[in-house]
């Protein structure tokens, strides 16, 4: 079997953002970079069915300038064979249609059985990269899974749907599947593995980029807190007792 | 300008939500069709034109079928934006109509802005507004962002669409979401449990405040999937719904599909180490602290009244 992996390496969202220069994006500098936590699930899935299946070949993808390296190592390091990178400085800034155009242009050929994304970037939150890679490749896919199983070609998945309730959905190779959180428990690398990771083949790729944009930012900012909430700082035994006044006062919950 | 609404059936159902995307199309001051696979016995109210195609036909979740149901609905139409839900239908049916009409999608609007749809970045952080440069545009709007004042009114006159498009995968069935155990609906005080709490043996820390103030302890979703606790305790979007007269949200960082859950709370508390973090934008007070220090400090208090 022939897998593809793609991940994107985004920010801690718990950093302090800080709108940039250009008032397009958030800077990028000062950061801490991490896995889409969207993607961690889609590699832990590919490496949990080469083990079911023994004969896979999982290959991880991220477009990104070289830094995505880094978070591509973890991906080897968890078990996938090789890193395709394909070096675009100015990937942050693309819209999801160009990131799957390049995604989609790299796997045409190579015909893969199963690609795994995540269902959506935990920074750009367009949830739209892996179904569109499965347009542009003319291809199924299947969105929001939950639950995986492979058995003899048929791959059985569970589609979560709002409320929690879930979609039983069979569908055969070649497609494109989008991972949601739960799906499984990612597995942490060991020192061993991270050791052979770093004698993984990691290909860098130029992205070809002359796609012209279907869509442009036309503001970046912060929204504004909706007024009227209290904002409490100091030592915890200060805090407790502030806080336990505003409760008092305000709501019924002690009485 | 003219939209096609994209409502939806599901589990034998007509989703009742479809009266945000006419609330949407009337901010818009935009003219409006709507498309639908479901059935006729179940119409949504709407005074305009319904292309409908029966859901026994074609399913509930097919999206190669029902692209092409909508695809030939767009080319009859001709709309310049094409609105769905962010939801698991229409996220997943939207980048499919985007890639075929050639079309800049937009997914999650919260608001529309001088024109512009405005979008979420960094779990709601920070927010951007879009320009799109194609002559149709695909959206997907985020639960709850647009609603109508009044319950929609009105009798569709009906279309009715065909296709002989077939599938590419099978949909059999549904599971149920798992409910049985504690009712947090009618629970007056909720303490809910985040990520921020770091382990499984700090989630004791929740259970002892939410029993001293005689309410149940709930959970965010990474909190629950990691096994920490219960799933029938979840709050938000694929979980429970919660109303009580107190909320305190305890390392969690308020991602849209959270505050969904509980958001109409009557009084919210929210517990966070960073200031910024978008729960701030539904809480009465933010405690800036660490959990860890804080919580055994606040239920101490609060045993010794
Ligand atoms: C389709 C879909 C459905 C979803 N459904 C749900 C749902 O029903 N319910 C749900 O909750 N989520 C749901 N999610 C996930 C949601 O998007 C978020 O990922 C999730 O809510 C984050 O949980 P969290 O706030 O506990 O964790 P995080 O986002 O990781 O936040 C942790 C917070 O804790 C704070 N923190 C860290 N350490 C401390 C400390 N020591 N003291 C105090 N604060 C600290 C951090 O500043 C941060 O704000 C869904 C996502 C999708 C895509
Ligand atoms: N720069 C990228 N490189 C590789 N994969 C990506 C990239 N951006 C997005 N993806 C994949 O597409 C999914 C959805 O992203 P998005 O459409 O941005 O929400 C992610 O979870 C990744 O699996």
């Amino acid at each position: 079997m022939n897998i593809l992996i793609c991940i994107k390496q985004v920010p801690d969202m718990e950093s302090k953002f800080k709108v940039n220069a250009q008032g397009n994006w958030y800077d990028r500098a000062d950061l801490a970079w991490r896995m889409n936590e969207y993607d961690e699930y889609a590699v832990e899935q590919a490496v949990r069915l080469k083990e079911q299946v023994g004969e896979a070949d999982l290959t991880v993808l991220c477009v990104g300038p070289d830094q995505v390296k880094e978070t591509m190592k973890k991906a080897l390091a968890m078990g996938c064979d090789r890193g395709v990178h394909i070096a675009d400085n100015d990937s942050c800034m693309r819209e999801p249609f160009a990131i799957a155009t390049m995604i989609a242009d790299f796997a045409r050929d190579k015909q893969f059985d199963i690609i795994f994304t995540g269902m959506q970037s935990q920074d750009r939150g367009s949830a739209q990269v892996g179904v569109m890679i499965a347009e542009l490749l003319n291809i199924s896919a299947v969105t929001t899974i939950v639950e995986f199983a492979y058995d003899n070609g048929t791959i059985s998945v569970k589609r979560e749907l709002e409320g929690g309730s879930k979609a039983l959905v069979t569908v055969t190779a070649p497609v494109v599947l989008t991972c949601q959180l739960g799906l499984n428990t990612p597995r942490y690398p060991t020192l061993p593995n991270i050791m052979k990771a770093k004698k993984k083949e990691m290909l860098t790729i130029a992205a070809a980029t002359d796609e012209q944009g279907r869509q442009e930012t036309a503001a970046f900012y912060f929204p504004q807190r909706k007024g009227g909430g209290l904002v409490l700082e100091g030592d915890p035994p200060e805090l407790a007792d502030k806080l336990i006044q505003l409760l008092k006062e305000k709501t019924g919950a002690l009485a | 300008m003219k939209t096609l609404l994209v409502a939806e059936f599901r589990e034998g159902k007509l989703r009742v939500e479809y009266s945000q995307l006419i609330a949407f199309a009337q901010e818009l001051g935009a003219e409006s069709a709507m498309f639908l696979v479901g059935s006729p016995d179940e119409l949504p109210r709407f005074d305009g034109t319904l292309y409908l195609a029966d859901v026994n036909s074609y399913g509930e979740y097919n999206p190669a079928v029902h692209k092409q149901l909508l695809l030939d609905v767009i080319a009859k139409e001709q709309p310049e934006t094409i609105v769905f839900h962010h939801s698991s239908y229409g996220w997943d049916l939207a980048p499919r109509i985007a890639i075929a009409l050639k079309a800049a999608q937009i997914s999650e609007v919260v608001a529309i802005e001088d024109g512009k749809p405005v979008v979420p970045v960094c779990n709601a952080k920070l927010r951007r507004t879009i320009t799109s440069r194609t002559p149709q545009t695909v959206l997907t709007l985020q639960a709850g962002a647009f609603g109508m004042d009044e319950e929609p009114s009105g009798t569709p006159s009906v279309v009715q669409i065909d296709t002989d498009t077939t599938g590419t995968v099978l949909c059999s069935g549904y599971e149920a979401a798992k409910t049985e155990g504690v009712d947090l609906s009618k629970t007056e005080v909720i303490v809910s449990a985040g990520r921020g709490l770091g382990k499984p043996e700090n989630i004791a820390m929740v259970h002892a405040l939410a029993k001293v103030l005689r309410g149940e302890y709930g959970a965010s979703r990474p909190v629950v999937d990691a096994g920490w606790v219960e799933h029938n305790r979840q709050i938000g979007t694929t979980g429970n719904t919660v109303t009580p007269r107190l909320y305190i949200a305890c390392g969690i960082s308020g991602a849209i599909q959270h505050l969904a859950g509980m958001k109409k709370s009557d009084f919210i508390v929210a517990i966070n180490t960073d200031k910024d973090a978008p729960i701030g934008e539904v809480a009465d007070v933010f405690v800036v602290a660490d959990v860890k220090q804080f919580l055994p400090v606040l239920t101490e208090k609060l045993q010794n009244l």
